[in-house]
């Protein structure tokens, strides 16, 4: 994983210099806050004055001050708190890496922003010649053991406190992305919260956050519940934002689906937009507008549940025969029923057959929800802020996709969710001990196929209209590449990879052309870097890193202490 | 159900048989893998299968266990016809362990042993995710029942533990804690102490004593015919698919085909053809 590291002789007696350099470099860096980056306002938040940092700017002097704060910490608590060891300089590492490529980025955001190199003023300069030496200093520098941090015992108080914390920048990190017009700033700062929690990786204190906050799992979900409620506030009734937020929800929740499918069972489905697409058909056809086909208009509940049954179907349908197959045959089917999907939604149009969708049209108006007396398509105002139709909508796809990580999270820790896992790991085996492996495959298949089906229907809700042409292999791939780049198998990791996934494209409209062939590098580079994804589930981990020896005695202490049921809920972190 | 249903020259008494195979055959093809094998199996007895590698003892595991279809014969189990697949013939009460062990290994000893319990459970997707009452009891079960497991094998201290960091004789006794998950009136065990030290067979010994006692059958497969002779009260001996011979360890120990099938034909004249397999 790691490039080949320079001799740990040399390392040693160059180590002192490394380190004076190294802070050296930190405190350049933050210093270069101060100096004009660019010499013209339109790159990034405007960095073009002296000693008047941007926002963009205030975040690199911070982070060039955590640098040698890493190193002089390693000097001074070599041992770590207590008798857990913290990774400082692995920290610092990380950090170094991360600034380096900050700079790039940022370098690379103004030559394309405002027309080649010769715009960079001398403080960007600086900031990249600092981090460029740092990075190389850094390599010099002897790292210590994995961090064992997480074994730190910690008050309740201070647990609930680092909550609220995480929480907190949270909100602030999602509001301050998708504020972002400027496409430079966008890019730099996701670059920064990925460095952000590069570090907080490294030196231990992401395991820490997630054992203090596991032994307060309730208080955790509620309080992230409670903070994506309060997203739409922070937005002032603005719908662009919103209408992106929906369509991240929906997304995510269909992305979780596919992570019962693809993560927990492990089968390879590239054909999943298609239950999507079905649920959304389905609920456009019984929306009771001039468009719809049929002339029934049940409540909401009603064609919500029909939707995803109707999925589920034909999950049933396609995985009875296929199911039986593994591996790569069931790739290829799912991929046909996709196509097959896609055809026959555009057929559908009375000429070819029974007119349910209009054909390649579609169903153009679906109108908008209306449950209990609550209009999702006019404005509410709660305590003087405005909430917007696609703020409406929001509130309902978060509480759908609270529901998802629900039934996810429980049948993973379930004696479903160990036959998965035994599945997973050995079919025959399983089989052998009396796992009823082809049911447990079907009933993956089926519950993916109907969560998704619910998702299409408020889908088809929120974007008013369902054509055929937005239901496309691509989707598909989309949706596996979120749950793979994520983490199969985790929450919080699909979460993370859907958001991103689906924010990308929206805030980088001016690389549409070349979206494609980006998220297609980062792909080949996580399969290369980090097969398990941006978050790991630990059993996955090892099933990536089979022959990795010492990861397997870290894991075994972590999944160690906690037993049987417990155990495997470490896995669905 | 407990006593040994053996009389001392190994001929069964008037108990029913708990597995008959009648006339069971496997063919590859051409190659007949198992030829004619009448095999029966009582109640609360260990019975050993020898025979020189490439016998086809592992096929005919694979047979009683549902993993193959026999081309022709029958298999009855506790008065039932065998059923051809894996997950039913557990739910029979055959449980089995492999040659080469097939631990889960990336879960830990306590999960591999819960895995097992899922044919002796029956919480749905529904109860799993509401989680009412009747679902967490069933949890707790199961955890109970695994954790009794793992102390009954000897393996209490490493519950928590994931099944790849276990040495190897820990290993094989938690795949017979896996086996005997499943609630089995039969266990077979295929070479349960293969790899193993002087020290570890024995420990293994007592461990099929002790499954034994609990009124289990047990077949097991053995290339260490101390093993064998110490602990069976029958033995099959199985050469190229055909049985050899049936009957107690002193009788199989004595017979001439025995010693000819093992060592080569003629043992006498052809000291250099000390076969491998021995």
């Amino acid at each position: 994983m790691s490039l080949p590291g320079i001799p740990v002789a040399i390392r040693r007696r160059y180590g002192p210099v490394a380190r004076i350099v190294t802070i050296a470099c930190g405190v350049i860096i933050a210093a270069s806050a101060y100096l004009p980056w660019a010499y013209g306002s339109d790159a990034l938040d405007n960095v073009t004055y002296v000693g008047g940092p941007s926002f963009i700017q205030f975040i690199a002097l911070g982070m060039g001050l955590v640098l040698p704060a890493l190193v002089v910490c390693s000097i001074r608590w070599p041992a770590g708190f207590g008798r857990t060891r913290v990774g400082w300089i692995r920290g610092a590492r990380a950090l170094a890496t991360g600034l380096l490529i900050i700079f790039v980025v940022i370098a690379g955001a103004i030559s394309v922003q405002l027309g080649g190199t010769i715009n960079i003023n001398y403080g960007a300069w600086v900031g990249l010649a600092a981090a460029l030496i740092g990075f190389v200093a850094t390599r010099f520098l002897v790292q210590e053991g994995a961090p064992t941090v997480n074994r730190l015992k910690t008050p309740g108080w201070l647990s609930i406190l680092a909550i609220a914390v995480v929480m907190l920048v949270m909100l602030f990190v999602a509001y301050y992305a998708l504020d972002q017009s400027n496409p430079g700033t966008f890019v730099t700062f996701i670059v920064y919260t990925g460095v952000g929690v590069a570090v907080l990786l490294r030196t231990g204190a992401l395991g820490w956050l997630t054992a203090a906050t596991g032994a307060h799992r309730r208080v955790m979900l509620l309080a992230a519940f409670l903070v994506a409620f309060l997203f739409p506030f922070t937005q002032g009734g603005s719908d662009a934002n919103m209408s992106i937020a929906a369509q991240v929800l929906v997304f995510a929740a269909t992305a979780m689906g596919l992570n019962i499918v693809v993560g927990l069972a492990g089968l390879l489905d590239l054909g999943y937009i298609a239950f999507l697409g079905s649920g959304a058909f389905v609920a456009a056809m019984l929306s009771g507008t001039a468009m719809a086909t049929f002339d029934v208009h049940p409540p909401f509940i009603v064609t919500m549940l029909l939707s995803g049954c109707v999925a589920a179907t034909l999950g049933l349908v396609i995985g009875s025969p296929t199911l039986r197959v593994s591996g790569d045959y069931l790739a290829i089917i799912t991929l046909a029923f996709g196509e097959i999907f896609r055809l026959s939604m555009n057929n559908l149009d009375g000429s070819d057959g029974p007119d349910l969708t209009h054909g390649s049209r579609g169903i153009s108006d679906t109108g908008d929800l209306n449950l209990f007396g609550f209009d999702f398509g006019a404005t509410h105002t709660i305590a003087g802020i405005e909430i917007g139709r696609f703020a409406n909508y929001y509130f309902i796809l978060l509480i759908w996709l609270a529901i998802v990580i629900l039934i996810f999270s429980r049948l993973n820790n379930s004696r479903i969710g160990r036959g998965w896992v035994a599945i997973r790991e050995d079919e025959k085996a399983a089989e052998a001990m009396g796992v009823n492996v082809f049911g447990l495959k079907l009933l993956a298949f089926a519950s993916g196929a109907f969560l998704a089906g619910v998702a299409g229907s408020i889908k088809a809700h929120v974007d008013i209209s369902v054509t055929p042409d937005s239901y496309v292999f691509l989707q598909s791939s989309f949706l596996l590449a979120a749950v793979v780049l994520g983490g199969m198998g985790t929450v919080l990791g699909v979460l993370i990879g859907a958001t991103l996934l689906q924010l990308m494209p929206e805030k980088l409209r001016f690389v549409n052309e070349y979206r494609l062939m980006f998220f297609g590098l980062l792909l080949v580079v996580m399969m290369r870097f980090r097969p398990e994804g941006i978050i790991a589930s630990e059993r996955r981990q090892l099933e990536f890193h089979d022959e990795d020896e010492e990861l397997a005695e870290r894991l075994d202490d972590n999944l160690g202490p906690s037993t049987g049921a417990v155990a495997v809920e470490g896995a669905s972190r | 159900m407990t006593q040994t249903a053996t009389t001392d020259a190994g001929t069964p008494t008037e108990l029913e048989p708990l597995l008959s195979a009648r006339q069971v055959t496997m063919r590859f093809g051409g190659l007949v893998a198992v030829d004619k094998v009448d095999f029966d199996v009582y109640p609360g007895e260990i019975m050993g299968l020898i025979g020189p590698n490439g016998a086809g003892k592992t096929t005919f595991f694979n047979c009683l266990t549902g993993l193959y279809k026999p081309t022709s014969g029958r298999v009855v189990f506790n008065g039932a016809l065998l059923p051809p697949k894996p997950g039913r013939v557990v739910r029979a009460g055959v449980a089995r362990t492999f040659q080469n062990i097939r631990l889960f290994a990336n879960m830990t000893a306590l999960e591999n042993v819960m895995v097992a319990r899922y044919c002796r459970t029956s919480s749905g997707p529904l109860t799993s995710i509401v989680r009412g009452p009747k679902y967490r009891r069933e949890e707790r079960e199961t955890e109970d029942r695994a954790t009794e497991l793992l102390d009954f094998v000897g393996l209490p201290e490493v519950a928590g533990n994931l099944a790849r960091n276990l040495s190897y004789g820990d290993q094989r006794r938690l795949e017979i804690a896996r086996a005997l998950a499943t609630d089995p009136k039969l266990l077979l065990l295929d070479e349960p102490t293969a790899g193993m030290n002087p020290q570890e067979t024995r420990q293994a010994e007592e461990l099929i004593f002790k499954i034994k006692d609990r009124g289990l059958a047990v077949i097991t497969i053995e290339h260490d015919m101390r093993f064998i002779f110490n602990l069976c009260d029958r033995v099959l001996c199985l050469v190229q698919g055909r049985p050899l011979v049936l009957g107690t360890p002193d009788q199989v120990q004595s017979d001439p085909r025995v010693i000819e099938a093992y060592i080569g034909t003629g043992a006498q004249e052809a000291d250099g053809q000390v076969g491998r397999d021995a």
